[in-house]
């Protein structure tokens, strides 16, 4: 099986706390940890497990500048077999249609049996995979969190859905899936691991080797746009309780008493 | 103005989803008074009832009914959409795991923008509309603006757009089944598995203590459990925790997990993402302790601790017992 995974390096929300520039058109961007979206991990680590046991190869996927080639790298080490960097000053500012444009020049300039996207990444719209699974007219599922081979024509996902239920359908391949969080236990990856694929070439593909016109992705082609930044209002907001930490849990204690918190 | 405004309603068991409604408040805001179209699919037995349901809110309901419908198979519903919706359609969908299924694709059929996720309406200026959207699992919001001239596809986010006055629209139903058109899909549903019951059933605690990933290691869930104990409570959890297997699905709160009903929430180390909170019902007392003073789970919470919980926890836990 030839799986493509798309990744995307984000912040880390669980090592930053996200801020607004002063004049609102970014987030503050100095001294920000960044990793690759947490969702695409899932996706690699599934892609790994699922060559192991069928075979095929693993291809990992970005768009964005160098920095996103360091993401790359980072999968490819978990084990990954090739990797993949679509980076052109022309494709800054795509909105998310943009971006699957993109990816969908890349998917058919190889031969993928099955595409693997994050369910979502730090802009929280969750779109890429759909439209991509839509531009090259294949099946999607959103949200996946199992997968089993049932052959080379078709898989049996299982898709989280509300309360906690999975739904389970079967897909013809070539598909397009977003992968839920939680689907299996990605690896760890280690300074050796990373040491190994520190020098391998990643092809870096522009928008004449993508054969796109520049008007059809990156700001230009963006229909979407995101005008600024700002907090988000914070309503009534929680009363803070302030004091050494021995009189917060104090008071605490005298509100949790009072609710019925402690029995 | 752009095109006709329709909203897909998802129902289960003859009984239309909340988000009907919200979809028809969503509407308004974007153009207040406009007649908008509700589209209901399905096959056999309550689909009547789901129809008549959709007709107290919107003007008028096409009902599409089709055996190849039976269950909302996104790939289906996206085919009969393209096959007769206008082109420069308008259209609102929920965004749970429905609406994220079918929203991006069907965007791209149509050939109209798609905008994710929407909390707020700004204001339509010509056909650019400006709308409020959450980045960073709610850490910050952005103003948004898209295009609609040529249709749009909205996902907006369960919840948010409450009807102030609902009902009494009185709308018609339109069966327009004989126009599906051809149905043919690549991915086949085959059942619902049930979520598993665990040992505990958090839906009937009416003291929860829940974890998140502030608790940063497998061994620091015995802090809540310590704390719960203490209390008389039982221990939850979000997302990542189970994500992580550091606790059974069956204690995960949320969209995902199990919706809650308790009278007193104490959230240790939760930044309240939407899909957490979307599991919390009744409105109680919640009570929020996060090391990070802009975690989103303050904005909600009726009382608030800036502290790290590995290290607010245990105090809180012994001058409990200490009280007792």
């Amino acid at each position: 099986m030839e799986i493509l995974v798309c990744v995307k390096r984000v912040p880390d929300t669980a090592e930053n706390e996200i801020e607004v520039a002063a004049d609102g058109s970014d987030i503050e961007r100095d001294d920000l940890v960044y990793s690759v979206n947490e969702w695409d991990n899932y996706a690699v680590e599934e892609a790994i497990q699922i060559v192991d046991k069928a075979g095929g190869s693993v291809t990992v996927v970005s768009v964005g500048d160098e920095d996103a080639e360091e993401v790359v790298r980072r999968e490819m080490a978990m084990g990954a077999n090739n990797g993949l960097l679509l980076s052109d000053d022309a494709f800054e500012g795509s909105d998310g249609k943009g971006i699957a444009t993109l990816l969908k020049a890349a998917v058919e300039k190889g031969n993928y049996d099955l595409i693997l996207t994050g369910a979502q990444a730090d802009d929280g719209a969750g779109q890429v995979g759909g439209m991509l699974a839509a531009m090259l007219d294949v099946p999607y599922a959103s949200v996946v969190n199992t997968i089993e081979v049932l052959d080379d024509k078709k898989l049996k996902v299982g898709r989280e859905i509300e309360g906690g239920n999975q739904e389970m359908n079967e897909i013809d391949l070539p598909c397009v899936l977003s992968i839920q969080t939680g689907i299996n236990e990605p690896r760890y990856v280690g300074i050796r691991g990373i040491r190994k694929v520190a020098s391998v070439e990643i092809p870096v593909w522009g928008a004449p080797d993508l054969g796109l016109a520049a008007d059809t992705v990156g700001a230009a082609g963006a229909r979407v746009k995101r005008v600024d930044y700002f907090m988000p209002e914070l309503g009534e907001g929680a009363e803070i309780l302030e004091g050494s930490m021995e009189e917060v849990a104090d008071k605490l204690i005298e509100l949790l008493k009072a609710k019925g918190g402690i029995k | 103005m752009a095109g006709q405004v329709f909203a897909y309603i998802t129902h289960k068991e003859g009984k239309a989803d909340d988000s009907a409604v919200e979809m028809a408040t969503a509407a308004g805001k974007i153009y207040p008074g406009a007649a908008v179209t509700a589209i209901v699919t399905g096959s056999g037995a309550g689909l009547d009832a789901v129809c008549n349901e959709a007709a107290k809110f919107y003007k008028e309901v096409w009902k599409f009914e089709n055996e190849a419908l039976a269950y909302p198979n996104a790939e289906a519903i996206r085919k009969l959409l393209v096959n007769v919706l206008p082109p420069d359609a308008v259209v609102i969908l929920p965004h749970d795991t429905f609406g994220m299924d079918l929203g991006p694709g069907l965007s791209i059929k149509l050939d109209s923008v798609f905008i994710s996720d929407v909390v707020g309406f700004e204001e339509l200026a010509g056909d650019t509309l400006k709308v409020i959207r959450q980045e960073f699992s709610g850490q910050v919001s952005t103003h948004t603006t898209c295009d609609i001239s040529a249709g749009a596809v909205i996902n907006i986010r369960p919840g948010i757009f409450q009807a102030e006055e609902a009902g009494g629209v009185g709308g018609q139903v339109v069966d327009k089944s004989a126009e599906v058109g051809e149905l043919a899909v690549g991915r086949r549903f085959l059942e619902i598995v049930a979520a598993e019951v665990g040992d505990v059933d958090i839906t009937k605690e009416d003291v929860l203590v829940s974890v998140g990933r502030g608790i940063e290691d497998q061994d620091n869930i015995e802090i809540a459990e310590d704390l719960a104990e203490a209390m008389g409570a039982v221990v939850s959890c979000s997302r990542p925790i189970v994500d992580a297997k550091w606790l059974e699905k069956s204690r995960q709160v949320g969209t995902s997990g199990q919706t809650v009903k308790p009278k007193v929430y104490l959230a240790l180390g939760i930044s309240g993402s939407f899909q957490h909170l979307g599991g919390l019902k009744g409105n109680p007392f919640i009570v929020a302790v996060n090391k990070n003073p802009k975690a989103p789970i303050f904005q909600v919470a009726d009382v608030g601790v800036v502290e790290d919980l590995l290290e607010f926890a245990p105090v809180l836990t012994e001058k409990i017992q200490e009280s007792k």
